[in-house]
């Protein structure tokens, strides 16, 4: 009798199965796509636009009929900007939800923790991180959307050789992006003809920084770089002025977001800081061709959510976009399709910048992406020599 | 180094110091009165400033901090009789517990209240770059606020604890729940009257300090965590040692920095408290009854 039961379950499980999978064939079928974002935590000043920009994407594209007729399910995931919750909330989206492509996660750290398991996996990822390790050396279904740090570094000393800068002092933040960037800084440096004096790390939590930079000041450098994306960046900013360390203060595109304008108030003035379009979309030339995009994007996010738009929420922006239009140019859903079409992407228009992808470009962007940016007055403003 | 730059070095330690001292104040009240660790002490500093900032937009500053510092008071108090009161066979370590329990409900409530966003209220006299410039060197007057409401709190407290009644009663609940009790002393509400203070002091903390450090709804438990660190090393329960400490701490830290890899920072604290708790559990002020108090 058990056997039986045993059995007649059996058959209904499967029926089950079929059925629901038959079904599934036959109406148009949803894309699954994942989000691993980190909404909440450390992180969250990356994670909270992304996320909201993402959730305003889809809509928009549902709203539309989808693409090619498929709507778009974004399964959203908050990691709290933690490595290990980036790793099993990978596995879950490709296990169990069977996900298309991943976009995120907000952090490099993360990023880099689940670089593999997508890789292996077969599941497309377009990270929203900026460190270069991501898509250097290249895996196959592994993308980013932010602008490289290399090329960051590069604007920072073209930059300074302009103003006649040729010593200078780096801080870091003890995280993936901090220690990535320096590790740039410090490579590129020579070939700039510029001296890196002297180069410290400092906790990501940092509640003050004046003796990190009492010894950077010891050392007469002529000008600071703090590469990091913590709210330190103020901290920076507003500890150099307050122990007369009164030379020029370059930061990272990290410094994209107004919040910490804000945070810094007057000591943020005259920072200088390599950064995409969208901040300045206002002031560019209705020439430019990111400009109608970046204006469209500003608008909406600003009033959907009544709070300034921030470069990081184009990251997530620029990911879902690429995805939607390889989807479109592959004309299927098969992921390595979709993949190869990632990979045949020239000339896309985002808000990071102008994405042209190759095999083994899996960033698209050059350095053209960047604009040098500076704060006047407590707003964001084209840097001009 | 030249003097300017040791002056200098000197400024940093005491910036960071004072802030640690600030923060463990508030961990030796209800030490004080009940023997327990309060891990919430960090979130209650944050609560404090937040209100602070939202209610800065509609009121001059001074009536936005007081009113959040009596905002944050009650919320103490009212914490303790909702968590704490209703705990029964109520041990030190079960206490300890619900106090981190606590501290993740605040932190999510922060988050969902007001946001991930940093914040921080204006400084108190001049700007982000004003600065007083002594020996050459040069300190943010705010860390001279800090300083100075640090040095009230102390003195405030002291007077509290030794010289009125109801301090005097908070004491004792501490040394002899049960002895408080038969003389007449209602300790219920003395532990309530615990937390409201810590609290009290803890949102006045987070407020002073900032323009310094700038608040974020997650930023309580690492200034706890260096609070706590403070307060053990100068002897917990006792918070003219723990302003010392405090000190001591930040200036360790500046120092070290001055010499070797900023990184190692944070590895300064531990390999201290560490050693404090191995070679002198009772603190360097502390007398050794009151480590002894605190294990039974």
């Amino acid at each position: 009798m058990r056997t039986l039961l045993a059995a007649i379950a059996f058959v209904v499980a499967v029926g089950l199965v079929f059925g629901s999978l038959g079904y599934a064939e036959e109406s148009a079928t949803p894309i699954k796509v994942g989000a691993i974002l980190a909404i909440s935590g450390p992180a969250s000043f990356l994670g909270a636009p992304e996320v909201k920009t993402a959730e305003m994407f889809v809509d928009k594209i549902n709203k539309a009929g989808g693409v090619d007729g498929h709507k778009i399910e974004l399964i959203v995931k908050d990691s709290g900007a933690k490595p290990e919750n980036a790793i099993s909330m990978a596995k879950q989206l490709i296990d169990e939800d069977k996900v298309l492509a991943i976009i995120g996660p907000s952090t490099s750290g993360e990023t880099m923790a689940i670089k593999n398991i997508c890789q292996e996996a077969k599941t497309i990822l377009l990270s929203c991180a900026a460190a270069e390790d991501i898509v250097n050396p290249v895996a196959s279904y592994v993308f980013k959307t932010p602008q490289k740090d290399s090329d960051a570094a590069r604007l920072i000393f073209i930059t300074m050789k302009g103003k006649g800068i040729s010593k200078v002092g780096v801080v870091a933040s003890n995280d993936g992006f901090g220690m990535a960037g320096k590790a740039q800084l410090e490579k590129l440096a020579p070939e700039y003809g510029i001296t890196v004096a002297i180069s410290e790390t400092y906790d990501k939590q940092a509640t003050d920084l004046t003796d990190v930079l009492t010894k950077l000041k010891g050392q007469d450098v002529q000008a600071v770089i703090n590469w990091s994306i913590v709210p330190a960046q103020s901290l920076v900013a507003k500890n150099m002025k307050q122990i007369g360390l009164d030379v020029p203060l370059f930061q990272s595109h990290g410094f994209g977001n107004i919040k910490y304008v804000k945070a810094g108030g007057e000591a943020a003035n005259g920072t200088l800081f390599p950064c995409g379009r969208l901040l300045v979309a206002d002031v560019l030339p209705d020439s430019n061709p990111q400009k109608t995009l970046l204006m469209k994007y500003k608008s909406d996010y600003e009033s959907k959510y009544k709070e300034d738009v921030s470069t990081f929420g184009g990251h997530a922006y620029d990911a879902l976009l690429i995805l939607t239009e390889a989807i479109k140019k592959a004309g299927s859903t098969d992921t390595d399709k979709v993949r190869d079409a990632i990979e045949n992407l020239k000339g896309l228009v985002g808000t990071a910048g102008i994405f042209n992808f190759s095999a083994t470009d899996h960033n698209g962007l050059s350095m053209d992406a960047f604009e040098m940016l500076t704060v006047n007055d407590g707003q964001f403003a084209l840097y001009k020599e | 180094m030249n003097l300017p730059q040791i002056v200098q070095y000197c400024f940093a330690g005491i910036t960071v110091g004072s802030i640690y001292a600030i923060v463990a104040i508030g961990f030796n009240i209800i030490y004080n009165t009940t023997g327990i660790i309060n891990f919430a002490q960090g979130e209650f500093l944050i609560v404090g400033a937040m209100t602070a900032i939202s209610l800065s937009a509609v009121l001059p500053l001074p009536l936005a901090i007081i009113l959040a510092v009596l905002l944050t008071t009650l919320l103490g108090g009212l914490i303790e009789i909702v968590f704490i009161r209703k705990v029964r066979d109520a041990s030190v370590l079960r206490l300890i517990v619900i106090t981190i329990g606590i501290s993740i409900i605040m932190r999510e409530a922060m988050l969902h209240i007001w946001d991930e966003k940093v914040r921080s209220l204006p400084y108190f006299t001049g700007n982000e770059v004003s600065t007083v410039t002594i020996l050459g060197a040069h300190i943010s007057p705010q860390v001279l606020w800090v300083l100075g409401i640090c040095g009230v709190i102390v003195a405030g407290l002291t007077l509290f604890f030794r010289l009125t009644l109801t301090g005097r009663a908070m004491r004792a609940c501490a040394d002899n729940r049960m002895a408080a009790r038969l003389c007449g002393i209602n300790d219920r509400w003395m532990v309530t009257l615990s937390f409201m203070l810590s609290a009290g002091i803890g949102a006045l903390a987070g407020c002073v300090i900032s323009p310094v450090t700038q608040t974020q709804y997650d930023m309580g438990a690492p200034l706890a965590i260096k609070g706590f660190t403070v307060a053990i090393l100068g002897g917990i329960g006792n918070s003219m040692a723990a302003v010392v400490a405090g000190l001591f701490l930040g200036l360790m830290e500046a120092f070290m920095v001055s010499q070797f890899d900023a990184a190692y920072k944070e590895a300064v604290s531990i390999v201290i408290l560490l050693l404090i708790l191995v070679f002198r559990p009772s603190g360097l002020f502390g007398r050794s009854e009151i480590a002894a108090a605190g294990t039974a």
